[in-house]
């Protein structure tokens, strides 16, 4: 074989020739093997059901002033918070505050009573305290994650901690007065 | 000395003849010479062998009972732990033998560290180590999260939530791993299966790191080469003894934990049944990410355009990867603190420096214990990056012994006479 190669009869045009074939061979394989590769990598992001489950209604009627809760959507938790007068005008004061994500409150509600947020703390996951009168509720009475000590205010604002972004708003719509679409 | 051995037992001669394993075994694991001044932290090797066979034996055991499902997984461990005959054994056997793995595995490394065992040729042998280092770690967080209780569920939560710390793929690698919007049933599954992968990924590099070390031999306590074959002794029957017995003593030592405190390295919250609608107040991962989990909480500042998620997952990282680039990081010329004065004590200082950083990884970051945190962190770094190669440049190692027999038999002054100093 290696005879074959060096013989004087080998030019410089059919060495040149033999690497490009070598060469686009070794290409269209690597494409294919890749193409191969990506339905395996791909059948692990979310299925079909997963993504079925993707929009929620939720009525919220029963819940008063000062009153906060969760529900599940797409596997997170959702907080739903009827914010108390105190705490929306603490949330619009802070507007001009030295944030770290910049949010006016406005631009976080659609109606200011109504608080809708992802219940995720946007450091590493944990679920933040705050939904129940009793748990704690930070240094700027909105939420707390006890896992690294993020401290949220009433606009669910990052205010101090770890966490980078404030909790996030998930797409919801008012269907009437009293529930909403979250989806 | 390693002459081609003469099978008697014809069948043997036969297989040999055509496929040489019982030639390689007894030239690898009979006649093999090793230094003969080996001291025990030299059985920690075979220990974490014997151990990762132990984990696969077991665990294969307990797959037969356990369902990967989140509303049976916590059930089926609980059927475990009650109803299969002997599953509280195997399954404490595990458990425990999780963290004996590390434990064992822990002072291999450090042993290395202290004998200059990455320095050259052992490079990739070391490196491997890392290798090795690394699946472990995967191996038994994905392992954590298979009896879905609150720690297995928020532990896998903040830990894959550590990819979305990457700008723009973060998200959407956080959803593949996933497989889903949350840490749910698509999760556990993939969890299991890749938790029943890995050992064998395991021991296929183990594999690798055995030949390397075949390929270099053992380096000793006082790390200079053996010079002729008054230095060694064959591994059969001398190490075989030798290890024999750091194994009893590993086997008490372990059966102390599965038999009398099998939750001793555990923790409480795994015994309640995950629910991601709550968070347990105070997440802390096992002992052995401790160090590590200390790190990745130090970074709470911003550094330029960095932001402090990103940077504390980077700094842990970096942590373990800066161990492979140790062998060149060291620039002494002597192999064995033994013989480094001045490095001998920083190596101490190290190893107080990781319990520190354990013992913060473990408490809730408040007060002082953030500073402990980012101190420890720091000094972590520059023991690697700034005291290894300076250190290595500026002290005056002790004389070397002329060789190994010289160094055990010779009457120096630096070895005791058993040759099983501690180092
Ligand atoms: C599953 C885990 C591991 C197994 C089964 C294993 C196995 C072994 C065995 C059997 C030996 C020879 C006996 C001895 O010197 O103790 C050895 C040597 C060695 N291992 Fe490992 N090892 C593991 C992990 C590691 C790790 C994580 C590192 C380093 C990061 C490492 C670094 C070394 C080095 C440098 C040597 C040569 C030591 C010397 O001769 O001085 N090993 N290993
Ligand atoms: S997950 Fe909330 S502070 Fe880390």
């Amino acid at each position: 074989m290696s005879e074959a190669t060096q013989s004087p009869e080998s030019t410089e045009d059919d060495v040149g020739r033999r690497d490009f074939l070598v060469l686009a061979t070794a290409a269209v394989g690597a494409v294919g093997a890749a193409s191969f590769v990506w339905p395996l990598v791909d059948s692990m992001n979310p299925s079909a059901e997963v993504l079925a489950l993707s929009k929620i209604e939720v009525d919220l009627g029963p819940i008063e002033e000062g009153q906060s809760i969760t529900v599940v959507w797409q596997g997170k938790p959702v907080f739903i918070r009827r914010r108390t007068k105190v705490e929306i005008s603490a949330a619009v004061k802070d507007d001009g505050a030295d944030l770290r994500q910049k949010e006016k409150d406005a631009d976080r509600t659609q109606k200011p009573e109504w608080l809708v947020m992802i219940g995720i703390c946007t450091h590493l996951g944990c679920i933040p305290l705050g939904q129940k009168a009793v748990e704690t509720k930070g240094e700027y009475g909105g939420w707390f994650c006890p896992c690294h000590g993020s401290h949220y205010d009433t606009s669910g604002r990052i205010r101090k901690g770890p966490a980078p972004l404030n909790l996030e708003v998930p797409k919801y719509k008012f269907l009437d007065d009293k529930s909403i679409r979250i989806g | 000395m390693s002459s081609a051995p003469q099978w008697k037992n014809p069948v043997i001669r036969w297989v040999d003849e055509r496929l040489p394993v019982f030639t390689y075994i007894d030239h690898e694991y009979n006649q093999f010479p090793v230094p003969k001044n080996l001291n025990y932290f030299w059985n920690f090797g075979a220990l974490a062998m014997i151990v990762l066979v132990t984990m696969v034996v077991t665990g294969i055991v307990l797959a037969m009972q356990y369902t990967p499902h989140v509303d049976y997984a916590f059930g089926s461990v609980e059927r475990i732990m009650r109803d299969v005959n002997y599953g509280w054994l195997i399954r404490y056997i595990h458990m425990n033998g999780g963290s004996m793995f590390f434990i064992i595995v822990y002072i291999h490394i450090f042993r290395g560290l202290y004998y200059g065992s990455y320095k050259s040729p052992r490079e990739l042998l070391w490196m491997l180590g890392v290798v090795i280092l690394l699946l472990m770690m995967a191996t038994a967080f994905l392992g954590y999260v298979l009896p879905w209780g609150q720690m297995s569920f928020w532990g896998a939560t903040v830990i894959t939530n550590l990819f979305s710390a990457l700008p723009i793929i973060g998200e959407p690698i956080v959803t593949w791993l996933w497989g889903g919007f949350a840490v749910d049933n698509a999760t556990l599954n993939r969890f299991f299966s890749l938790h029943y992968l890995m050992p064998f990924v395991l021991f296929a590099v183990v594999g690798l790191h055995v030949v390397a070390l075949h390929v270099t031999g053992s380096n000793n306590p006082t790390g200079i080469e053996i010079k002729g074959p008054q230095d060694s002794v064959p591994f059969n029957p001398y190490f075989t003894a030798k290890d024999s017995v750091g194994l009893g003593v590993f086997l008490i030592f372990f059966a102390y934990f599965v038999f009398f405190a099998p939750n001793f390295f555990g923790e409480v919250d795994n015994y309640i049944e995950a629910n991601p609608m709550q968070t347990p107040p105070h997440i802390v991962p096992e002992w052995y990410f401790l160090p590590f989990y200390a790190m990745l909480r130090a970074i709470t500042f911003d550094v330029f355009f960095i932001p402090a998620k990103l940077l504390g997952v980077m700094v842990m990282g970096a942590s373990i990867m800066i161990l492979f680039i140790v062998p060149w990081l060291d620039t002494s010329k002597v192999r064995s603190a033994r013989y480094r004065p001045v490095y001998k004590w920083l190596f101490w200082v190290l190893v107080i420096d990781c319990f520190v950083l354990g013992y913060v990884g473990a408490k809730p970051p408040e007060g002082v214990l953030v500073l402990m945190g980012q101190l420890g962190t720091a000094y972590y770094f520059l023991h690697f990056l700034v005291i290894m190669p300076i250190v290595g440049k500026l002290e005056t190692p002790l004389p070397l012994p002329a060789s190994i027999s010289e160094a055990v038999s010779g009457g120096s002054a630096n070895s005791s006479p058993s040759g099983m100093e501690k180092p």
